[in-house]
């Protein structure tokens, strides 16, 4: 038996070793270490603005200082952990063993998308405390106040850039690895469908970021030399940046969410021990959500000034994404139906995701619908939505993976009851935290407010106690995975008895993953 | 591997699509001098794409390429276009 990855000779010694790797095994461990750190981070930040927020009045710091946090907390949460979350670290270590492949089609690459990553992040924070001070825009950087506030804008955006650019490579690298290194007979529908889904999130990589770069650009342009492409007065236009900025950022909620679809979807068969309801639907709705993800941004554009012609076609073009993503919960929902299920942590995290990504994706048809839209834009209810989506869907999605791989990735196992009872502690936190936001935000409590009305001190009250269950479920979580990471039990290979190809190698794997080069003859999710 | 990295086109196309790019740049000029308000902007994105086409098929040995690798190409341009326009229905109906 070949040792495994952490054991082999690497090129340079010590930490070297892996932040000069090539190993899409160790980059992907780079990205989960350092994405993890800065949620961490995220996180203590939520946590402050709830604190803050528990009674209406001013407690324990500044409305200036409470802009700065919440644009942080976003820009950290998006950019940070979000969108390199899973495919970058988790797709990174997975999906070239779930194809077969030695590594990825181009390792330096790799690497370098992870410098790209930890400059961009580095200068991103660095821009909290030169210059200006901490950006006061949100993560959203909307114009005209992101052009003339006079915090230090350009150089955070400067470092959203790169990490753009690093996701960018990232993408490129993973659908050549999809299309060039697939080992013999893993024909496109033998393939995971966790693979599918980096698959569809890869070209959204590709194609949408550099329109980010483009708009950050125009931005950094119009701040320092004053070229009027968004301010009025010079001619420009403002809601063009909000085209701009929705063009991509729209497309990159999906490459937050497939991957998490993606996990979810290959451990529902291994728990349920049958192979799932309607492979191609699913492999097919993840295209299709990349596909027409693209075409929806409008609808976060409602209020802003927009043609009326506009705002119906993209209402009526948000109802269409719909249908794929129902289709992906309809699937999980049927595979589970008559299934032998096992009822553990990974399978539990699955179920919470799908309970929270329904709620989150239902409240954003309410959102879709133009009428309602207008109702509840820049509320809290809008804070609530992408919570249920982004943190229920993603985050949950994530949490899922990080339990089923994690005997592959470590070789250990983690305390199964420990496990459940974060997944408890985060389920029951979150949805005190941020069912509490939507029934704010159908009151009217409007979103990014420094201070509220006496009337909302109950819910805002009840999410601040639902913040602190949920970071006790989430130290938790983390102790369990730590603590198992030294003192866990050995997992042995395959201790899901899964089928795919990831599970087929020794845990953790070899440097180039398979002892012997696999030839698969079996699609997946064949147990029998 | 195979590798299409040999052809042997004839130095006459290359010639004709440089003229064709030039007839198209003096096309540019001429539509913005006619005055087509809103239209100018179609007028001018439909001969730029002309003109990158005709660039990425022969110049960039587009056209020697795989059926896959063109398809490949042929997606990400078409959901482009499509973005592309979206944005006029705002702008064209402000």
């Amino acid at each position: 038996m070949e040792a495994s990855f952490y054991h082999a000779k690497t090129r340079y010694p010590g930490i070297f070793g892996w932040i000069f790797t090539t190993d899409h095994k160790r980059v992907g461990l780079l990205y989960l270490f350092s994405s993890l750190s800065f949620f961490a981070v995220g996180v203590s930040l939520g946590l402050t603005m709830r604190l803050e927020l528990i009674r209406s009045g001013m407690h324990f710091y500044s409305a200036q200082t409470y802009n700065a946090i919440f644009t942080l907390h976003g820009v950290i949460m998006i950019f940070l952990f979000i969108i390199p979350g899973i495919p970058s670290s988790l797709g990174n270590f997975i999906m070239p063993l779930q194809i077969g492949a030695r590594d990825v089609a181009f390792p330096k690459i790799n690497i370098l998308s992870w410098w790209l990553f930890i400059m961009g992040g580095a200068i991103a924070v660095t821009s909290l405390f030169t210059g200006g001070g901490p950006p006061d825009t949100g993560w959203t950087f909307y114009v005209p106040y992101s052009i003339r506030t006079g915090t230090n804008i350009s150089l955070a955006v400067f470092g959203v850039f790169l990490i753009g650019l690093s996701s960018t490579l990232t993408g490129m690298n993973f659908l050549t690895t999809i299309h060039r290194l697939r080992a013999p007979g893993m024909t496109w529908k033998r393939m995971t469908l966790f693979t599918w889904s980096i698959y569809a999130t890869s070209w959204i990589q590709l194609l949408a970021t550099p329109v980010l770069a483009i708009t950050l650009l125009l931005l950094i342009i119009e701040r320092n030399f004053g070229v009027g492409f968004f301010d009025p007065a010079k001619g420009g236009d403002p809601i063009l940046f909000e085209h701009m900025f929705w063009i991509y950022s729209h497309p990159a909620v999906y490459i937050m969410i497939l991957p998490a679809m993606g996990t979810v979807t290959d451990i529902i068969p291994v728990f349920t021990r049958r192979n799932i309801f309607g492979y191609s639907f699913i492999a097919a709705s993840s295209l299709a959500i990349a596909f027409v993800g693209y075409l929806v941004w409008g609808h976060h554009m409602f209020t802003s000034g927009m043609s009326d012609t506009a705002r119906i076609i993209f209402s009526l073009l948000t109802f269409i994404v719909a249908v794929p993503s129902g289709v992906k919960v309809f699937n999980w929902i049927a595979s589970l139906y008559k299934g032998s299920i096992r009822m553990n942590a990974p399978l539990l995290y699955t179920l919470a995701f799908i309970f929270l990504f329904s709620i989150g994706g239902l409240t954003g048809l309410v959102q879709g619908a133009l009428a309602t839209a207008v109702h509840v834009h820049g509320t809290y209810f809008v804070v609530g939505h992408f919570h249920y989506v982004m943190f229920g869907g993603a985050g949950f999605g994530f949490f899922a993976g990080l339990h089923y791989w994690f005997p592959k990735i470590t070789g250990k196992l983690y305390e199964e009851h420990l496990a459940k009872l974060a997944c408890f502690f985060l389920f029951i936190g979150f949805n005190m935290l941020y069912f509490s936001m939507f029934v704010l935000g159908w009151e009217g409590m409007p979103r990014r407010y420094y201070d509220y009305l006496p009337k909302f001190n109950g819910p805002n009250l009840v999410a601040t106690i639902g913040s602190w269950i949920l970071a006790m479920g989430l130290i938790i979580m983390f102790y369990n995975l730590v603590h198992s990471l030294f003192a866990g039990n050995e997992a042995g290979d395959n201790p899901w008895e899964a089928a795919s190809l990831e599970w087929q190698t020794t845990s953790p794997p070899p440097v180039e993953n398979f002892a012997v080069q696999p030839v698969v003859t079996k699609g997946p999710y064949e147990f029998r | 591997m195979e590798e299409n990295t040999s052809h042997h086109v004839a130095t006459r196309t290359f010639v004709f699509v440089w003229i064709a790019l030039l007839c198209l740049t003096g096309l540019t000029i001429k539509a913005a001098q006619m005055q087509m308000g809103e239209w100018s902007m179609v007028a001018n994105i439909a001969i730029a794409s002309v003109k990158a086409s005709l660039v990425l098929w022969f110049f960039m040995h587009l056209k020697y390429e795989k059926r896959l690798f063109k398809l490949l190409l042929f997606v990400p341009i078409i959901t482009i276009s499509i973005i592309i326009v979206l944005t006029f229905f705002d702008i064209w109906y402000r």
